[in-house]
């Protein structure tokens, strides 16, 4: 039997799915605006002519970025900082994370307190940037010339995603633990053959966490990297923006497409793959959410 | 989270007490009073602690030395010389910025930012912090799963672009210009319903002073308030539909489900929430200030850590910098310490 709605439930329906819908347009219309507004025409784009559908379609502001040499060279940089960050953070954490979530480590609260403290405090931007100078010495001492992996190594390492993941590991049932042990486990054999495939869902939800941290890094990135040729993708993105904004770059532009449109089609460009993979790792985040809220 | 003190406390399912866990007892015996137990221990689980080494020296190497560069707060800045070669000058930093002891300019520019720093937290706070609790409420009424899923999908979408692709977003939509050419189609859209100035608006709103909190918090809102609701709609959905109809046998009506169901069941997550929001207050992103912000705003966004890369990074007074950055996260620290320890007051639950 299908109750009756009560005329205030009516209502609040009614005002929950058009603010929704409404909240959704905001999300969702500054990308339409976007993906037109970089294939639109010069006039169209310059003369506030464009409101939601493309007009005179062009593709010039796309090939152009797809024959520079720079972009791909960046999109490149950005795989590679994504890529070795994202194994050098995931494999550390799991590492500390395992040791970390074992009862007869001797000193844990110590451990885990030398952990928790850099949440709590961090010595600021300028002594930290001070420290990276000191590194980079270091590493060009050491024969290690490209600043790519200096971020690669220094940036990231998160305490917060280390604690998920030794939540997660204390979670699992020792008597699996045991029984490995009794067949013959190594220490190492334990970690990879029972812990890492019973918290598969939470190491997928930690590494998304790094690699977007990554894909999107670009603070210390643009500090720290001094050679162009090895700027990341936001980097260049940002740097092309200043550019662009410029007036006398504006005022010298004889291009078939606006400075906007080129701007346009770069963001379009970085955003595109976590687009793809958007639908995939969607729950992943989700669940990392809720793992990284409270338990009561 | 677990607490803290899980591993000295043990629930007595019988009694329904906590007790001492003895094996924990014996393992802070050892680790005080018998170092060669330790080193015994040590030896034999030496796999164990090995896997400890990487994380921990990471964590040395760029989260703890750049501790003992903030010495660097309390010596004369000297770019040629390590911190361990300056000398000291004890508290004449904190005095400049506090009093404006030497320079006074300097001083009138710390005191905007960590004014700033704070407003645009507590703003934040304001109206940021029950958007993602209303979104939640309004996913509990979409029945329809594929429909709330398309919702959810798009509005969690703004959170994964970077800090840059969102900014440069941002730029644009209220980029100067005038109502027939250049201006952004946000600024034209608000001319239009008369809601900015329209000499404003062709001067660009992100080059004026009073429009940056506006537009700072109404990105965040954009950005991250469909995501944080996660939280929120996860704790709705949990509540018993039992209770929604134990509410409405007894006559009530929507206002008052939400009043007597719905709010009770999610206060607890909301106030750890808003106390870890309380206890993150000064620790405002700089990344996205320092992309939006110019001189012609610094009266109301240069914040604190954007005022200590603009003088430490930039500019040479690493000393100045440091020490401007320091008060704020001690400040920083001990209000997440402080809403750390409430919540477990409150809640017996510790954040940490």
């Amino acid at each position: 039997m299908k109750r009756r709605l009560e005329i205030s439930e009516l209502i609040f329906k009614i005002i929950s799915y058009t603010l929704l819908t409404v909240f959704a347009i905001c999300c969702l219309y500054p990308f339409i605006y976007t993906i037109s507004a970089s294939m639109s025409g010069r006039h169209a784009v310059e003369y506030n002519d464009l409101v939601l559908l493309p007009k005179d379609i062009q593709f010039d502001a796309f090939s152009e970025m797809f024959n520079s040499n720079m972009f791909w060279n960046s999109y490149a940089n950005t795989l590679f900082l994504t890529f070795y960050g994202t194994i050098w953070e995931v494999g550390l954490s799991i590492l500390g994370a395992y040791a970390l979530s074992k009862k007869r480590l001797l000193f844990r609260k110590g451990f885990n307190f030398f952990l928790v403290f850099t949440m709590w405090f961090s010595a600021g931007m300028v002594p930290q940037y001070l420290n990276y100078i000191e590194t980079k010495k270091v590493f060009n001492a050491i024969g290690i010339m490209d600043d790519k992996w200096l971020v690669v190594i220094a940036m990231g390492m998160a305490a917060m995603n280390i604690i998920l993941l030794r939540n997660s590991f204390e979670g699992v049932p020792s008597e699996i633990e045991e029984a490995a042990i009794v067949d013959g486990a190594t220490e190492m054999q334990v970690l990879t053959k029972v812990y890492v495939p019973m918290s598969k869902s939470i190491i997928a939800t930690v590494s998304l966490f790094f690699g977007i941290s990554r894909w999107n890094g670009y603070f210390w990135a643009r500090q720290m990297i001094s050679n162009g040729h090895e700027h990341p993708l936001m980097v260049y993105i940002r740097l092309r923006l200043e550019d662009y904004t410029n007036p006398e770059v504006m005022a010298g532009w004889n291009k078939t497409y606006a400075t906007d449109s080129a701007i346009y089609a770069m963001i379009i460009c970085s955003i595109v793959p976590i687009l793809v993979i958007y639908p995939f790792i969607q729950k992943y985040f989700a669940k990392g959410v809720n793992a990284g809220g409270v338990k009561g | 989270m677990q607490a803290v003190c899980s591993d000295y406390l043990i629930f007595d399912e019988e009694n329904g007490v906590y007790v001492e866990n003895p094996e924990q007892v014996v393992r802070d015996d050892v680790e005080k009073h018998h170092w060669l137990n330790v080193f015994r221990a040590v030896v034999k689980d030496w796999r164990l602690y090995l896997m400890l080494v990487p994380m921990i020296l990471v964590f040395l190497f760029w989260r703890y030395f750049p501790m003992y560069e903030l010495l660097g707060c309390f010596k004369v800045t000297d770019v040629v010389k390590p911190v361990s070669d300056q000398f000291y000058s004890g508290f004449s930093y904190f005095n400049t910025l506090i009093f404006g002891e030497g320079n006074p300019g300097i001083s009138a520019d710390f005191w905007r930012a960590f004014r700033n720093t704070f407003l645009l937290s507590f703003y934040g706070l304001c109206f940021g912090f029950p958007m993602p609790i209303i979104i939640a409420l309004f996913f509990n009424e979409v029945r329809s799963n594929v429909m709330r899923s398309i919702y959810q999908v798009i509005t969690y979408l703004p959170k994964f672009m970077s800090t840059v692709v969102m900014t440069s977003l941002v730029m644009m939509l209220v980029k100067q210009g005038s109502t027939t050419s250049g201006m952004g189609i946000l600024s034209q859209f608000l001319v239009a319903i008369g809601a900015v100035d329209q000499q404003t608006a062709f001067g660009g709103l992100l080059n004026d002073p009073t429009f940056f909190r506006g537009i700072y918090q109404i990105s965040g809102i954009w950005e991250t308030a469909g995501y944080d609701s996660i939280v929120f709609f996860a704790a709705i959905i949990a509540i018993a539909p039992t209770r929604y109809e134990a509410a409405q046998i007894d006559g009530a009506g929507k206002m008052a489900q939400m009043r007597y169901v719905v709010l009770p069941s999610i206060l607890s997550t909301i106030i750890i929430m808003l106390i870890t929001k309380i206890g993150t207050l000064l620790n405002i992103g700089y990344e996205k200030v320092l992309l939006l912000y110019n001189p012609k705003t610094y009266m109301t966004a240069d914040v604190v850590s954007t005022f200590s890369q603009r003088n430490g990074i930039a500019g040479t007074m690493q000393g100045m910098a440091s020490a401007a950055e320091m008060m704020n996260n001690v400040i920083g620290m001990l209000l997440v310490i402080g809403a750390n320890t409430i919540a477990r007051k409150a809640s017996n639950t510790s954040l940490y």
